[in-house]
């Protein structure tokens, strides 16, 4: 008995298991379905449907008498998502991606630019556009920006007797670093850990101290990496920095046992949640003045489409999601700057707090900008290899960057 | 009386019962294989990618990866980390497999427990070595200073980066070891032992020259599995250091998804070509255990 039954199974499963791939084939599975469905991915996965995010998407497509079919990925996952829907012609009709991805997207034919779609971004502050720009050409909107500045525990300050609003170049910050670890406290917590997050972090530092990234080995940037190792080898800032992602880093300055933090715009919800006051400043260069953050955020794309036809609603959709009244409901949700000078203002009329960040954003300089492009990210792993070495005590500042140009100037070559 | 069944149609119930496991293993084993192998011989740039058209690079990129100063250190590193894992791997789980084999009080519930390592997700085994490592706020370093020691910075020094994560690694593969050999151990009956005992010979040698010798066959499976599952290790040593600080616990596994995934311009080519290293070493293995197992099996 049982063992026709067991045979029935194996039939039925060798029936189910050769039907099945081509059950799959048969139904149309694109991410561009028909004439009047719009694919739209994000990288936003923490918006559900209920979300105001979702709801403006949907707001949108009704606008331009579509439905829209949209999908959310984790930001490290849409890039590759992205790329193998292009390679399989399924490309969303818009695409909301990291901006220092679009310059890669862009470079293997992926993205249409504003010439084709029209889109008008003349609104858009040029130093957040310059992240969607390669080789003349513009591939991608801002939808919203945001950057890196200090957080600084109030009542650590208060007890070193450091005056925040004094800090304006790397040796008063370096001062106020040694009389909060006097007390007994530590002085600053950062990340620079081994990725792109760790490049992220460094580079208003690299900047502020007037490095350029085409030269990792000049003694401007030498001075950047030093100031970090020192704080390190002084005890201003603890060795858990090398294993440091932003999130860790922040959970460092939650404890409450650090005088500062170099975070982004996006911990602000976090901050209110700390249970003490903190205060912000914008990161001061080497010799003073705000030093240039790296720009963050994502940017409106329009993938290309054999249909060309179909721009003309995709134009729509980005510019519904990016006109004015809903940039402003965007970035509120996300936490994030406006592009345009017309938010910002609004934003700050809103939240006054935000004054810090919308300075910050407006000194704040795109990774693949200066037509870097996708020479970037070869110049940007050198780069946190370099950082590593000289904070783990392996080589000096100097010999580490003089290896990482080496390398930089080989892989660009 | 119905007429025998026709022999093609019999083949064609075979063919029938045969299709799945065809079709999957074309599907998953076959297709993955053979897209990976192209990925590494034709040179694979975003544009590429995307436009189907790479053009055929032969074996640059596996010279491109073996000249590369990141291979020798990431060849080095997946050989420490595989060879110190499974000693110690192997050597305490089957201390621990004979120690379970008396039957005493608790002593399934305890063998339970040690399954626990086994049973959390690896994101949740790597997360918590990597927070109790923590240089400032770690317990490792908190018990060694209340114990009069300094604090070391296990994951952040390119001293102890590739120890942290080989400790690590080897407190997730104990279970394996353990319920493998147990059942190894469990195989052997007990009178050969009571016939050695009758004969004289001493707990210690009734291991080393009765049970040791009749736990080869499954030692040597146990070997080799510890060995393919630790030489592929990814999670572990990503989410404990990333490879670093600065390359200085990167395996060929965490070089290769670095390579394919872990920048923003992926560089699929030599991604695919040190992926595809890491599974001739594997596939070498295999064969020398299907050799030695046959000389075994060999009268």
């Amino acid at each position: 008995m049982t063992h026709v039954f067991a045979q029935r199974i194996i039939m039925f499963s060798a029936i189910t298991a050769v039907a099945g791939p081509i059950g799959c084939s048969s139904s149309k599975d694109k991410a561009n379905g028909s004439a009047t469905s719009y694919a739209i991915w994000d990288p936003y996965p923490q918006f559900d449907a209920s979300s105001g995010w979702v709801q403006l998407v949907n707001k949108c497509g009704t606008a331009a008498g579509v439905t829209i079919k949209r999908t959310a990925f984790d930001t490290s996952d849409l890039t590759n998502k992205a790329l193998l829907a292009a390679q399989q012609h399924n490309s969303p009709d818009v695409l909301i991606v990291d901006n220092p991805v679009v310059s890669t997207l862009a470079d293997g034919g992926v993205l249409a630019t504003t010439d084709d779609t029209k889109i008008d971004v003349s609104a858009v502050q040029p130093n957040l556009l310059a992240a969607g720009q390669l080789g003349g050409k513009t591939y991608g909107i801002p939808i919203g920006a945001n950057t890196l500045a200090l957080y600084y525990n109030k009542a650590v300050l208060q007890a070193a007797g450091v005056d925040a609003a004094s800090i304006k170049d790397w040796a008063a910050l370096t001062g106020a670093l040694a009389k909060i670890t006097a007390t007994g406290k530590k002085g600053i917590t950062f990340s620079a850990i081994g990725t792109e997050e760790g490049s992220f972090q460094f580079l208003p530092w690299f900047w502020g101290a007037g490095a350029q990234l085409t030269a990792l080995d000049s003694p401007q940037a030498s001075s950047a990496l030093s100031l970090w190792v020192d704080w390190v080898k002084s005890g201003y800032a603890p060795n858990s920095v090398l294993n440091n992602t932003q999130t860790t880093s922040w959970q460092e300055f939650a404890t409450g046992q650090y005088g500062f933090a170099e975070n982004g715009t996006w911990q602000l919800g976090n901050a209110k949640k700390t249970g003490f006051e903190y205060g912000i400043i914008a990161i001061p260069g080497m010799a003073g003045g705000t030093a240039p953050a790296p720009t963050g955020g994502e940017l409106v794309t329009v993938p290309v489409q054999q249909a060309t036809e179909r721009y003309a609603t995709s134009v729509k959709l980005v510019g519904c999601l990016t006109s004015t009244e809903n940039l402003y409901t965007t970035d509120t949700t996300l936490s994030y700057v406006a592009p345009t000078s017309a938010v910002q203002a609004k934003q700050v009329a809103a939240t006054p707090e935000l004054t810090v960040w919308v300075s910050a954003v407006q000194a704040a300089k795109g990774r693949t900008s200066d037509n870097l492009g996708t020479k970037y990210p070869k110049i940007s792993q050198p780069l946190w290899t370099a950082m590593q070495t000289a904070l783990s005590g392996s080589k000096s500042p100097g010999e580490a960057l003089a290896v990482a140009q080496a390398t930089a100037a080989q892989a660009t070559k | 009386m119905a007429a025998p069944p026709g022999r093609a149609r019999r083949r064609w119930a075979a063919w029938a019962f045969l299709a799945p496991v065809t079709v999957y293993l074309v599907v998953f084993y076959a297709y993955p294989l053979y897209r990976n192998l192209d990925l590494s011989l034709r040179d694979y740039t975003v544009r590429s990618f995307v436009e189907g058209n790479a053009p055929f690079a032969g074996l640059d990129h596996y010279r491109g990866v073996v000249r590369d100063p990141s291979f020798g250190p990431a060849l080095w590193h997946t050989t420490v980390f595989t060879a110190v894992s499974i000693a110690f791997q192997f050597a305490i789980g089957l201390g621990l497999a004979v120690f379970f084999r008396r039957h005493f009080p608790l002593s399934r519930t305890l063998r339970a427990l040690f399954l626990v390592p086994w049973l959390l997700p690896l994101i949740v085994s790597a997360s918590t070595w990597s927070w109790m490592l923590n240089s400032e706020s770690g317990v490792v370093n908190s018990v060694l200073q209340r114990l009069g020691g300094s604090p070391i910075n296990w994951l952040t020094s390119p001293r102890w980066a590739l120890a942290s994560v080989t400790i690590a690694n080897i407190w997730i593969g104990i279970p394996f070891n353990l319920v493998l050999l147990h059942s190894g151990l469990e195989g052997i009956p007990a009178s050969i032992e009571e016939a050695a005992a009758l004969d004289g010979a001493g707990p210690w040698q009734r291991f080393w020259r009765v049970t040791f010798p009749m736990l080869r066959p499954v030692s040597a499976i146990t070997l080799l599995l510890g060995l393919i599952y630790t030489l592929k290790v990814f999670d572990i040593v990503w989410i404990m250091t990333r490879g670093g600080p600065a390359d200085s616990s990167s395996t060929l596994a965490t070089w290769s998804y670095r390579l394919g995934f872990g920048n923003m311009l992926p560089a699929f080519s030599p991604g695919a070509a040190v992926g595809n290293l890491l599974i001739v070493m594997a596939l070498m293995f295999g064969l020398i255990y299907i050799r030695v197992q046959r000389r075994q099996d060999a009268p």
